[in-house]
């Protein structure tokens, strides 16, 4: 082959390479961008997108049928504790709160019990549980003996983790 | 791109890159063909063709078992390897090497398939946790594996070879991953007293005298390697791990602080007591020395070589076969960066660096999005494996470190490596799996107790048959969203 087309293959070679670079980049398109979600304070959006909205990995939202008057809070974010700032999309599963690696929401807290508390989703509301921990879980300033309703910007607290819901 | 929204399994895209990837690899092979004028025969098609099996191979696993994995791993993966394995096969076509390409075709082979059965069998990387202190004492035998009489065996000054009959490999390799799982298994159980307890002295909070024990420990091992093995390299990347692992997982620069502080220690103690490693030293300082650059053993011949091969590439490379990398000693191993930069110039290496990156930034992304510490920590002490290597490599072929014997991952001949390296993106591809994959629980079925939905171990809920996270074949009732098909 002549050494003209030659050079042409090399560069169609790097070039090649280089396009594989841009089209990954173009297609991880804002995926590096995890800052979002996993922001504290991030700004209360006033208007909730459209349901289906989960992050990575979280529950998809699903209607029951028209049973909805008013939205239930989709979002759960730990304020205070070792894990603060994580937040966790909530769908209409329950989720478990605790230190043991099954549960949905896994507490890094050394004061948190393996399965210690239980959110539920009942009509518009979400209730929580405490499932017998050690060290209990306080709802405000209460301690809790039963499934009680969580209104969003009230205080879960379980060990030194303090959890919110959020709409 | 409305990602974020919804999880998508994006497997397509994976599909589309790995073509473009696989194009990219055996073309790189067959313009080595067309430019030395070789036949394209049969070789070129069972090499080319195997890889592209594999690939895709690998690809239907993933859309079998790990849907939501990262879709970028595999296509950069393929290219490096495939890269690689060009490389090796136009220095095979120099007077200097003979046969290594198709031993590097049959190991990425292997190193495939084996990556491909993990992906299998393992399905959840959380059940790795398990072998935490396991995985402590493998590596410590595979660290001192060499060291035994009979099959340990010392190349180029290092003793970290083993030989058993004619298969031959380097079990620190493979302690890579091992350590990186204790490490990731230990902090992810002890994280909160190391992270609760410690002095502040200025803006800096130190940790306990006790809970610095791991890290002397560490230290001591690396230091270990590296006076009875001669392997600088690895002493670095141990020590490395360690400390960039323990620093993800307290967020603490006290630690950066320490470990600088007993790198700096360490190195000190072995240009005192350790030859080699004060020869390499020299070396770095005065490559340019007449003296050290005919030594006949130990000289800079190989460093400056590799240097003047970047320098005769220049921006756009002579062309993959037109250069001259093989008088460069180990052109196809340690110094396969050199080779690269001669043929495809500034143009191509920053190309191959930029995969390093992307793929880099992808172990990390997946460390970002998974739930559980240890998935978190196993990730990242994956990605400062990646980039250590790459920078101890890079580092010492352009004389910004001294020469270490570390080889370019999934790049350089060299079947262990290339094994480890495989292994680890099937790790990562599981954790990313498991980062992205939406949760689906069951509904309620009861709403108290353990038994209760709202727990997702794929363990566990087979057994009962109630509910049904990962097979998505099981019946279930009204399941939410995401993996039902």
């Amino acid at each position: 082959m002549s050494e003209l087309a030659i050079t042409v293959l090399q560069f169609g070679l790097l070039l090649l390479l280089w396009i594989l670079i841009l089209s990954i980049i173009a297609a991880q398109g804002r995926d590096m961008m995890v800052s979002r979600r996993s922001r504290t304070r991030a700004p209360q959006n006033p208007v909730p997108p459209p349901s289906g909205d989960t992050s990575d990995g979280a529950p998809a939202t699903v209607h029951h049928s028209g049973q909805t008057p008013r939205p239930r809070p989709r979002r759960l974010v730990v304020s205070e504790g070792p894990l603060v700032g994580t937040e966790v999309e909530l769908g209409s599963a329950p989720v478990m709160l605790g230190r043991a690696q099954e549960c949905t929401v896994v507490l890094d807290d050394d004061y948190a019990s393996g399965k210690h508390a239980r959110l539920f989703p009942q009509g518009s509301r979400w209730f929580l549980e405490d499932l017998g921990s050690t060290n209990g879980t306080w709802l405000g300033e209460e301690q809790l003996t039963r499934a009680t309703t969580v209104e969003p910007g009230d205080r879960i607290r379980i060990g030194k983790t303090v959890l919110e819901l959020r709409t | 791109m409305k990602q974020d929204d919804h999880p998508k399994p994006r497997r397509n895209v994976e599909l589309a890159l790995l073509l473009l990837a696989l194009a990219v690899a055996i073309g790189a092979k067959v313009l080595v063909g067309i430019t030395l004028e070789e036949e394209i025969d049969s070789r070129y098609w069972v090499a080319g063709g195997s890889l592209a099996a594999l690939s895709l191979a690998f690809h239907l696993v993933l859309r079998l078992r790990a849907k939501y994995a990262d879709p970028f791993i595999l296509p950069i993966a393929v290219t490096l390897n495939g890269l690689g394995i060009a490389m090796i096969h136009r220095l095979d076509l120099t007077p200097a090497y003979a046969g290594v390409a198709p031993r590097q075709v049959l190991w990425t082979a292997v190193s495939m398939v084996a990556a491909m059965v993990l992906l299998w069998v393992l399905r959840d990387h959380r059940r790795l946790r398990a072998i935490t202190y396991i995985s402590l004492v493998v590596s410590v035998i595979l660290l001192f594996l060499p060291m035994l009489p009979g099959i340990g065996r010392e190349e180029f000054g290092a003793r970290i070879w083993v030989q058993i009959g004619p298969l031959n490999f380097q079990p620190s390799e493979m302690a890579k991953i091992t350590l990186a799982i204790f490490f990731a298994g230990f902090l992810a159980n002890n994280r909160d007293l190391i992270l609760l307890a410690g002095k502040k002295i200025g803006p800096m909070t130190f940790p306990r005298l006790q809970d610095l024990a791991p890290l002397f420990l560490a230290w001591l091992v690396a230091l270990g390697v590296l006076i009875v093995q001669n392997d600088l390299g690895n002493a670095l990347m141990f020590f490395g791990l360690f400390v960039a692992v323990i620093y993800v997982a307290t967020s603490r620069f006290s630690w950066i602080a320490i470990g600088g502080v007993l790198v700096a220690a360490g190195a000190a103690l072995a240009y005192g007591f350790v030859p080699h490693f004060r020869q390499r030293v020299e070396i770095w300082l005065n490559a340019f020395d007449q003296d050290i650059y005919d030594r006949e053993i130990g000289g800079s011949h190989q460093l400056v070589q590799g240097m003047f091969g970047l320098a005769n590439g220049g921006l756009t490379g002579t062309g993959l076969g037109s250069g001259s990398p093989h008088i460069v000693a180990l052109a196809n191993s340690d110094m396969i960066v050199a080779a690269f930069g001669e043929e495809l110039g500034f143009i191509g290496l920053a190309a191959m660096l930029l995969l390093y990156l992307l793929l880099f930034s992808r172990y990390m992304r997946a460390g970002i999005g998974t739930r559980d510490s240890f998935g978190k920590l196993l990730a990242t002490g994956f990605a400062v494996i990646l980039v250590l290597q790459v920078f101890v490599v890079v580092g010492g072929i352009t004389r910004v470190i001294p020469m270490s014997g570390l080889v370019s991952p999934f790049l350089a001949a060299g079947g262990s490596a290339l094994l480890a390296n495989w292994i680890i993106v099937a790790l990562v591809l599981l954790i990313s799996h498991a980062a992205r994959r939406p949760i689906v629980v069951g509904p309620m079925v009861n709403t108290s107790g353990a038994g209760a939905s709202g727990t997702e171990d794929p363990l566990r809920s087979r057994e009962t048959g109630e509910q049904s996270p990962v097979d998505s074949t099981a019946t279930t009732p009204a399941v939410t969203g995401g993996e039902h098909r």
